[in-house]
């Protein structure tokens, strides 16, 4: 699934400029099971967005509407009424149903009100990692189903570098809660964030090579990879002759 | 032209290798270039290393830190009559650029490489940046010892006149995870293209020699030379800060309490008496570690880190018996 987390308040109220009426959309997808931009967080935005701008003088008038998907086209048609109304848009769903939603209505002018993150497992409640990259080449039948262009920090594919250390990563991540930093006190007084460790994603292939016998998969030094079918190459694109609908006319 | 027949069936005719060929236990040094653009800094430098070394190491980004860059420290190096060992991460620069500098390298008299992943730029002074990965360190390798022996670049595009002809090296780091991967994956930069291997700092002679039984029942030692990591400790600080926060670094008791004992008897107060009795103590421990992976069958060379105390080397390779350098023609 996609994930994402919702911007800050203040970074979404500077979006809003002098525009009045604002319409927050939520997306009953993917940002919905990820707890970002479905309809309980479109309401509780549109609220706080309502309150905020009260206390600060410049009150807007704010409503929510949320959609199936905001990636396709007919669940758009419907809210169409709601869209006319407003000033400006302020979408919940991932990047694409902001895209989605700029290009169905060409006249009104669309923010995102969450940062999309990455295509990741809900691992468990409150938890979603990063599985998958979306390289157009899929490595994993090599990898024994652990992805290293996307869960090793210098995308390796031949093995662990010399960073590896009792299954862990030497790449550390800023531990977040809610899309923002963990901060701490070191014993100087300064404020840094709280650093967590990161599984090093080939310590978990070995290991799950190892386990099943299949540890020669790995001696074969594995050739450059071509890029040209991931971002590299420009923005992808897949036709399907068979499925599209021919003109009649 | 090519320059294959000018080195009389070396691959690159670079000294380091042939001081290897010629059966010479090879001692290559380490010089990281400045965060300016002050030459002349490697050429200070360069003197505490010029004939106390075969070759040596000039870094790129260590630690993902901007400084002078290698090719233009090595060139200086070049100047300097210190022979270079550039080194090329993955971090930083994709399979166009790379094959680029291995190009003007060459042409500028460079004819050693060594192959790197790179630390990651979060370490470093540009956290935000990109990085590029394009290709990894083994393929690296093999993109070396292809426009050398195959002439050929990574896209298979034949070199026509002159290919540029690296004794070609890469990284080793036989105490990181998983371990019993390690031998492996040695196997596997061999196979890539590796001529020499310089490893990670050793001081668990133990748990290396352990390393190199497996190293030697894959009969790697046969077709690799293998240049031991060391470096002299400043203090017991330095020891457990390698102990407990750099990964593939394995650091035994007994030489942490070596440096702690170092200043034992010497008042807190005197600061400078307690830092030279510690960096004393680091020299000779690392003397003793050159001594000891000498023995250790397979071992081809030792590679001396002495990260920002070049001065120190002179002392280190005299003290481990391993002067004066060979000179081989």
């Amino acid at each position: 699934m996609i994930t994402g987390e919702q911007k800050p308040l203040e970074e979404i109220k500077g979006f809003l400029g002098d525009d009045r009426n604002v319409l927050v959309v939520g997306c009953g997808t993917c940002v919905t099971v990820c707890f970002a931009g479905g309809e309980k967080e479109a309401q509780i935005l549109a609220s706080s967005l309502r309150m905020s701008t009260k206390l600060g003088g410049d009150p807007k008038e704010v409503s929510d509407v949320t959609v199936q998907r905001q990636c396709e086209w007919e669940y758009l048609d419907v809210i169409e009424k709601e869209v006319q109304e407003a000033d400006i848009i302020v979408s919940l769903a991932c990047g694409i149903g902001v895209q989605a939603m700029a290009k169905h209505f060409p006249e009104k002018w669309v923010v995102p009100g969450l940062n999309t993150n990455f295509l990741g497992l809900p691992e468990e409640q409150g938890l979603w990692t990063e599985q998958c990259q979306a390289c157009g080449d899929c490595v994993l039948a090599l990898t024994g189903g652990i992805c290293p262009i996307a869960r090793c920090a210098k995308q390796l594919l031949n093995g662990p570098c010399g960073g590896s250390e009792n299954g862990l990563c030497e790449v550390k991540r800023v531990k977040k809660d809610g899309g923002i930093p963990v901060m701490e006190t070191d014993a100087r007084g300064r404020k840094r964030p709280v650093m967590e460790d990161v599984e090093c994603a080939w310590h978990l292939i070995h290991e799950r090579l190892s386990s099943l016998d299949k540890l020669d998969l790995l001696m074969e030094v594995q050739p450059p990879k071509d890029w040209s079918t991931s971002r590299d190459g420009g923005p992808r694109r897949i036709v399907r002759e068979d499925l599209l609908l021919l003109d009649e006319g | 032209m090519t320059d294959q027949a000018a080195t009389n069936g070396f691959k690159s005719g670079s000294n380091l290798e042939t001081v290897l060929r010629a059966g010479h236990f090879a001692v290559t040094g380490e010089l990281g270039p400045p965060q300016n653009a002050d030459g002349e800094h490697i050429r200070e430098k360069a003197g505490f290393l010029r004939g106390f070394v075969d070759a040596v190491n000039i870094t790129d980004n260590q630690t993902a830190v901007v400084r002078m860059s290698s090719i233009g420290a090595a060139i200086i190096a070049i100047q300097e009559g210190l022979e270079p060992v550039m080194q090329m991460t993955c971090r930083d620069r994709n399979r166009l650029a790379m094959q680029a500098d291995f190009l003007g390298a060459y042409a500028l008299g460079i004819r050693n490489m060594l192959a790197l992943t790179g630390d990651h730029q979060s370490f470093g002074n540009h956290p935000t940046a990109k990085n590029v990965h394009d290709v990894d360190s083994l393929q690296l390798l093999t993109m070396l010892r292809d426009l050398r022996d195959e002439k050929k670049f990574d896209c298979g595009d034949l070199i026509k006149e002159c290919e540029p002809r690296f004794f070609v090296g890469a990284a080793a780091a036989p105490e990181a995870g998983p371990t019993e991967w390690r031998p492996y994956r040695l196997a596997k930069k061999v196979s890539a293209g590796a001529d020499f291997i310089q490893t990670q700092l050793v001081y668990n002679v133990d748990a290396f020699k352990r390393y190199m039984e497996e190293v030697r029942k894959l009969g790697l030692h046969e077709k690799v030379y293998i240049l031991v990591g060391v470096g002299p400790l400043k203090g017991p600080g330095m020891a457990k800060y390698m102990r407990d926060f750099v990964p593939g670094i394995s650091m035994p008791d007994h030489i942490i309490d070596r440096m702690t004992k170092a200043a034992t008897g010497i008042p807190k107060e005197e600061k400078k008496a307690r830092r030279d009795a510690w960096r004393a103590e680091g020299i000779q421990v690392c003397i003793e570690l050159m001594q000891e992976v000498r023995e250790i069958e397979g071992v081809a060379g030792v590679h001396v880190m002495a990260i920002e105390w070049e001065e120190a080397v002179e002392s280190i390779v005299e003290g481990a018996g391993m002067l004066p350098r060979p000179v081989v023609e």
